[in-house]
């Protein structure tokens, strides 16, 4: 089983070293990098490229540990219990199952991605580290074990909002998506719009580098947005001389909104813009 | 077998353990890497490297402990491609110019002798300036070609030499301590977070419940109050003067602090804090609100923070009628003494780098009246600072 990336996902080499090394020595891997360089979709990649199931357990700020293994409905059960309810007898009927336990029974070596880790409570990695190393939990109310029968390749992701603990760390393989570079990047736009024209992609590729390199953006437009823009341009059928073309009343990028998404970075860039024409009339 | 390379990451301080090592021998023995230094690398980064910004500190210490391992195989040569040189050609020679470099020996030999300059040329100015100028010792020159010198952009040429991946250090801006961002403050300003239970029941107790109820033998449902974080703050920025330059960095922590503490106040001051402060600072000289009055409303178990570069001259802070702006009656070193002695969770953030502090005199004596209490305005002060505040006294 190796993964050498899909026709819709471009990995670069480390990327393949690391999954590949996460996936046969069966232990996590740990996905950082800038919001919007692909981490979440990596997962379903590989899914489809080894054609394993993916299971998804989204982590939000109130998401407990315990929900990922299972939940005992309480609730339900003492409402069951003033009715007079069969089910009542079996506690079994109360059980739900979480992310995990559905990941460690499945027939096929599945992919469970935990999404946005660093969304939870700080202790929520600590909570899950037996379970992720030894693959196996215990059901207080029932009683028995759940082991994984085909151990899961687990992939997590992380934004940075918060620390993950060393115990957790020292578990994982990491790997940071660093931003593509200009041919990197070249290659991912040519998998998602083929029938792009090529001249239209290097200018707004100008573009974008240019907009990144942009001192004090509250927020750099990444890849996703990159290919968010590029559709815009396609639809509304700009050409690359429309693009290149700057006269006084297009001080910015055609479409920017795709491409900046806060009013003052939008401020910012055009003071710089209208500075730098300055400077070019004066020269 | 990487007994040494484990040893040298320790030493640059990056937190790698045996387990880890272990791991990355368990991948070596399970043939991941495919016998290529570049692949060895990428395992090895995966395996030790937990934190982005250990990511340059890792990338030194393999080109250190692996030098002269790029020598075993030789992965590419210095190689100018052909057509580029062609394009070269096409671009500046005119159809009489080529005719003479046919009569003059031909075009093979002068590519020739141009590539061993360019490579030359490239050797000696490795890591060095960007640009490759051929103006002086180009052979054009000697031919009569060209006379202002052709520049030759080496960002465009990728195959000119191959760089080693470690040798790039791409990660290298991602090793910075000081990098500091709002979201970066919220997450050190959170290390101050009380929550308690307070105000109105309006929430499910649900083992509450549970528990009343199988002690009673019927439903009995019990409310909670809602977890709410308690902690109290009052802000006091220094604002103007020698405080400009850091604007922005204090912009961004006012904003976090906005969003994280819900019981937050804020004020000015300028240099040192005296009988007046304000809370609009438009308006400063109009709503001037009396220090004596802060103190008394605000009880103490707020927690206070002064943010200011503490740069002034030392009267400012140790005479009456030192301040700048106005006469004032007692010294402003009083003032801190006062909010010291009753809020017991006092910190000071001061913008200025920690190393220049010794040669303030100011700096020193405030330091001094907050007993230490002064934390440089850097994630790690921060997160210092709200160790310090959140202490119990």
């Amino acid at each position: 089983m190796k993964f050498e990336g899909t026709k819709d996902y471009i990995a670069t080499e480390d990327l393949r070293i690391a999954v590949n090394a996460s996936i046969s020595l069966e232990r996590p891997l740990l996905v950082k990098g800038e919001p919007g360089t692909g981490k979440t979709v990596l997962a379903e990649e590989i899914a489809r490229a080894l054609d394993m199931p993916i299971l998804t357990w989204h982590i939000k700020s109130t998401t407990k540990a315990q929900q990922g293994l299972y939940e005992y409905d309480a609730i339900t059960r003492l409402r069951d219990s003033q009715l007079g309810d069969e089910k009542v007898k079996d506690v079994k009927n109360y059980i739900k199952k979480g992310k995990l336990w559905e990941a460690f029974e499945s027939e096929k070596r599945p992919i469970l991605l935990i999404d946005e880790i660093d969304k939870a409570d700080i202790e929520f990695p600590n909570d899950l580290l037996q379970e992720l190393d030894r693959m196996e939990f215990y059901v207080y109310e029932t009683g028995e074990t759940i082991a994984a029968e085909k151990r899961p390749v687990v992939i997590i992701t992380s934004n940075n909002e918060k620390e993950l603990p060393d115990a957790f760390l020292r578990r994982c393989f990491f790997h940071y998506i660093s931003f593509p570079d200009n041919d990197t990047m070249q290659k991912i736009v040519d998998v998602h719009y083929p029938d792009i024209k090529s001249k239209l992609v290097s200018e707004s590729l100008k573009v974008f580098y240019e907009l990144r390199e942009i001192p004090g953006l509250k927020k750099k437009p990444s890849t996703s947005e990159l290919l968010d823009w590029l559709k815009l341009l396609m639809n509304e059928d700009i050409t690359p001389e429309m693009l290149r073309e700057k006269n006084s009343n297009n001080i910015i990028p055609p479409l920017h909104g795709a491409l900046l998404k806060n009013e003052q970075d939008v401020h910012l860039f055009e003071r710089l813009a209208f500075l730098a024409r300055r400077e070019d009339n004066q020269n | 077998m990487f007994i040494n390379f484990f040893q040298e990451l320790k030493q640059a301080n990056i937190p790698v353990t045996l387990r880890e090592y272990l791991t990355l021998i368990e991948a070596l023995s399970a043939d991941i890497p495919q016998r290529k230094v570049e692949d060895f690398y990428y395992l090895s980064r995966s395996t030790l490297v937990k934190d982005e910004k250990n990511l340059d500190k890792f990338d030194r210490v393999f080109g250190n402990v692996f030098k002269g391992l790029e020598n075993i195989e030789e992965l590419e040569t210095a190689e100018i491609p052909e057509e580029w040189l062609q394009l070269l050609n096409e671009k500046y020679l005119t159809e009489e110019e080529k005719k003479q470099i046919e009569s003059m020996g031909g075009w093979e030999k002068l590519m020739e002798e141009l590539k061993k300059r360019l490579e030359e040329q490239e050797k000696r100015h490795e890591g060095g300036s960007k640009w490759i100028g051929t103006a002086g010792t180009s052979p054009y020159g000697a031919e009569g070609y060209n006379p202002e010198g052709v520049r030759i952009g080496q960002k465009n040429n990728r195959n000119f030499k191959a760089v080693k991946v470690w040798d790039k250090r791409e990660f290298k801006n991602l090793d910075d301590d000081i990098e500091i961002g709002i979201r970066n403050i919220k997450l050190a300003l959170r290390r101050l977070r009380k929550f308690a239970r307070e105000g109105a029941a309006d929430t499910l107790d649900l083992p509450g419940t549970i528990k009343n109820t199988a002690d009673k033998g019927y439903l009995d449902i019990s409310l909670v109050p809602e977890r709410r974080n308690k902690v109290k703050v009052l802000l006091f920025f220094d604002i103007g003067g020698s405080m400009d330059p850091h604007v922005k960095l204090c912009e961004e922590l006012f904003s976090a602090a906005r969003t994280e503490f819900k019981n937050m106040e804020n004020f000015y001051f300028h240099n040192c804090l005296y009988e007046y402060v304000w809370k609009d600072n438009r308006r400063r000289h109009a709503e001037r609100l009396n220090t004596w009055d802060i103190l008394h409303k605000y009880s103490s178990d707020y927690k206070i923070i002064f943010v200011g570069d503490a740069s002034m001259s030392p009267y400012e802070i140790t005479y009456s009628g030192g301040s700048v702006e106005h006469w004032n009656e007692e010294p402003g070193g009083l003032w801190l003494e006062r909010i010291s002695d009753i809020y017991s969770n006092v910190i000071w953030l001061n913008p200025v780098e920690e190393k220049h502090w010794e040669f303030t005199p100011s700096t020193q004596i405030i330091n001094q009246i907050l007993s230490g209490r002064m934390f440089p305005l850097t994630l790690d002060g921060i997160d210092n600072a709200m160790r310090e505040l959140s202490m119990k006294k």
